[in-house]
């Protein structure tokens, strides 16, 4: 299997103004490795602050690189630069938490995606045409939905709009930054079912980002698992969510809250972590 | 055990005049001492205007209305604004989602806490420090005198919301509202916070209304579980009996398409549609769009709640038929 994503000792540091002249440098990633394959979905799980964003946006082009590699489909990715970010954007496309916030409201779903369309893939008009109303297809959209403006869809059809956008122009990675987490449980469950069924039909790599150690378990292949900055432990998902080597990966599947489990069964791990606040 | 919060037939009202439409409808909630229930539900189910409206704190264009909405032996609707504004804060305290937002950014924590002290003890200010340095030690803050002269942007989420906890509890209410407390919380911190809730809740014998979307929540610290859509309850009764043995097809969707970190199911047994629209609906079952079940009397009339097995409720014309008919 061919990789389309290869990161080599990741370091991203956030410059921090600390006084009228000095600045101090915030390390948000240290020397993170990490490979997807074609197909493959990898999911980065961690809390707050772990640096799991961070990842996502220095592949990107967001965030500033201060040591490592990123190569996508081996061709090695420029640190700096718009060369850079024309290299990214024909290959990788993310999918953000807030679909009201990643969409332009003043712009109906069919501008929404001809954009990418036109200015990616420079395609003709009628050519577009049909793109479009295959991925209103592809996501559980109608033709009705194209005059549509963001305020006027409800927020899984939102995210289905951001995710025809991420796929339209054929992406081999497509990032997915908690694509579920601001969504009601019953459609969670709908949009994770179309990721997965995405993955099948256009051989998608999804770089999966969540703090939801459930819906990692639905969708990931891999799963990596960041606390403070550092890939603590990689696995297969199953191995590490049943039988996890790391402390702190352990410290966090004992505090998921779970259905099964009665209130007496939270566990000693769990209250241990407190030293961490 | 003693009913310390008693509401029946709540209903919430918004909209002008000419298009009135109800929020929430028929909706009773009944707290007994050292319990916690959950209002469990998602968008536009009406769980927090009904938290709102137990503390007649709705935000303005609603209306609320109940036939019964009694604290102890205080009939609460027939207070006037004045008194009820001494029984908030004191008697009944809420929590919220996001503790940045219900903090002061330019007064200490240590301020704050004791906020409701000075209001409704009158309590001095000397008084005030000693009193603020031990309420954040019960509720887990390290080294309370230090942590009380910091302002919240100092502090993390989750200390935030121990601070927020601290302040309800600081005149020892009878009941603690809490909506989505953990929402906003890391899952580790998630599970201090619910475990903090639990612990004062049985040393204090408060009786506890938890808002929240996750049934996993609710399922790890409710002693009952009411489950919202649509403006009313459709389910309700003890937390196992509902999460082992859910009556209504809307609770046993919402379990199905919970994502479980212990085992993969895919595909997600997901509901179809989504609960945003449910506004628009103004009669039936407000589930019988989405419901695999729905007859048609669904559509036409709402179902009553009906007892299924001992305390344990649900409003289904399918799989939960008034008993000898109608």
């Amino acid at each position: 299997m061919s990789d389309v994503l290869t990161i080599r000792g990741l370091t991203v540091d956030y410059p921090v103004r600390s006084g009228l002249l000095t600045s101090r440098k915030h390390r948000a990633v240290t020397d993170v490795d990490l490979t997807i394959s074609a197909g493959q979905t990898v999911a980065l799980v961690g809390e707050s602050g772990s640096g799991k964003t961070s990842v996502a946006r220095a592949i990107v082009g967001l965030a500033p690189i201060s040591a490592g590699s990123i190569a996508l489909s081996d061709q090695l990715l420029d640190r700096r630069g718009s060369r850079r970010l024309r290299q990214i954007r024909r290959t990788v496309q993310m999918v953000f938490q807030q679909p009201g916030g990643s969409l332009d409201p003043r712009m109906s779903v069919a501008d929404t995606l001809e954009e990418p369309l036109h200015y990616l893939m420079h395609l003709n008009s009628r050519a577009i045409r049909a793109r479009v109303s295959e991925l209103l297809g592809l996501v559980g959209l109608g033709q009705q939905h194209l005059t549509r403006r963001p305020r006027e869809l409800s927020g899984g059809q939102r995210q289905r709009v951001a995710i025809a956008r991420a796929i339209a122009i054929s992406p081999s990675l497509v990032i997915c930054d908690e694509p579920t987490s601001s969504l009601d449980v019953s459609v969670q469950a709908q949009i994770i079912n179309l990721l997965s069924r995405l993955q099948q039909e256009l051989h998608l790599a999804y770089l999966f980002i969540s703090h939801d150690l459930g819906v990692v378990r639905q969708i990931a292949d891999v799963t990596a698992v960041m606390h403070l900055g550092r890939i603590v432990e990689t696995g297969p998902t199953e191995r590490v969510l049943d039988a996890p080597r790391d402390d702190y990966t352990r410290a966090l599947l004992s505090a998921v809250p779970s259905i099964e489990r009665e209130a007496s069964a939270m566990t000693d791990t769990a209250k241990s972590i407190s030293a961490g606040e | 055990m003693a009913v310390m919060l008693d509401a029946r037939g709540l209903r919430v009202e918004v909209g002008p005049a000419h298009a009135r439409r109800d929020v929430v409808r028929d909706v009773s909630v009944l707290l007994y001492r050292g319990e916690i229930v959950a209002l469990v539900g998602e968008t536009g189910s009406g769980k927090t205007m009904t938290a709102l409206s137990l503390l007649r704190l709705l935000p303005q264009g609603a209306r609320g209305e109940a036939k019964t909405l009694r604290l102890g032996d205080v009939d609460i609707a027939a207070l006037s604004e004045a008194d009820m504004g001494h029984i908030r804060g004191s008697r009944i305290s809420m929590i919220f989602q996001d503790p940045l937002a219900a903090l002061n950014p330019v007064r200490t924590v240590g301020f704050q806490i004791v906020e409701p002290l000075r209001a409704h003890r009158r309590m001095k200010a000397g008084d005030t420090k000693k009193r603020a340095a031990a309420l954040l030690a019960q509720v887990g803050i390290p080294d309370p005198a230090y942590n009380a002269k910091r302002y919240p942007h100092e502090l993390s989420g989750g200390m935030r919301q121990r601070v927020l906890i601290a302040a309800a509890l600081a005149c020892d209410p009878e009941i603690l509202l809490a909506d989505e407390p953990t929402t906003a919380l890391d899952v580790t911190i998630q599970a201090q916070i619910l475990r903090l809730i639990r612990a004062e809740t049985e040393r204090r014998g408060l009786a506890v209304l938890l808002v929240t979307h996750d049934l996993a929540v609710a399922s790890t610290i409710a002693d009952r579980i009411q489950v919202m859509y649509g403006g009313t309850i459709v389910e309700r009764g003890k937390t196992r009996d509902v999460l082992r043995e859910p009556n209504h097809p809307y609770t046993k969707g919402l379990l199905d398409s919970v994502p479980t970190v212990r085992r993969k199911l895919t595909p997600l047994r997901a509901i179809p549609g989504s609960p945003e629209g449910v506004a628009a609906i103004r009669q039936g079952c407000r589930f019988a769009p989405r419901c695999a079940y729905a007859i048609d009397r669904c559509v036409v009339e709402e179902p009553p709640l009906v007892e299924v097995a001992p305390d344990h409720e649900s409003r289904c014309w399918v799989f939960a038929p008034p008993k000898g008919g109608t």
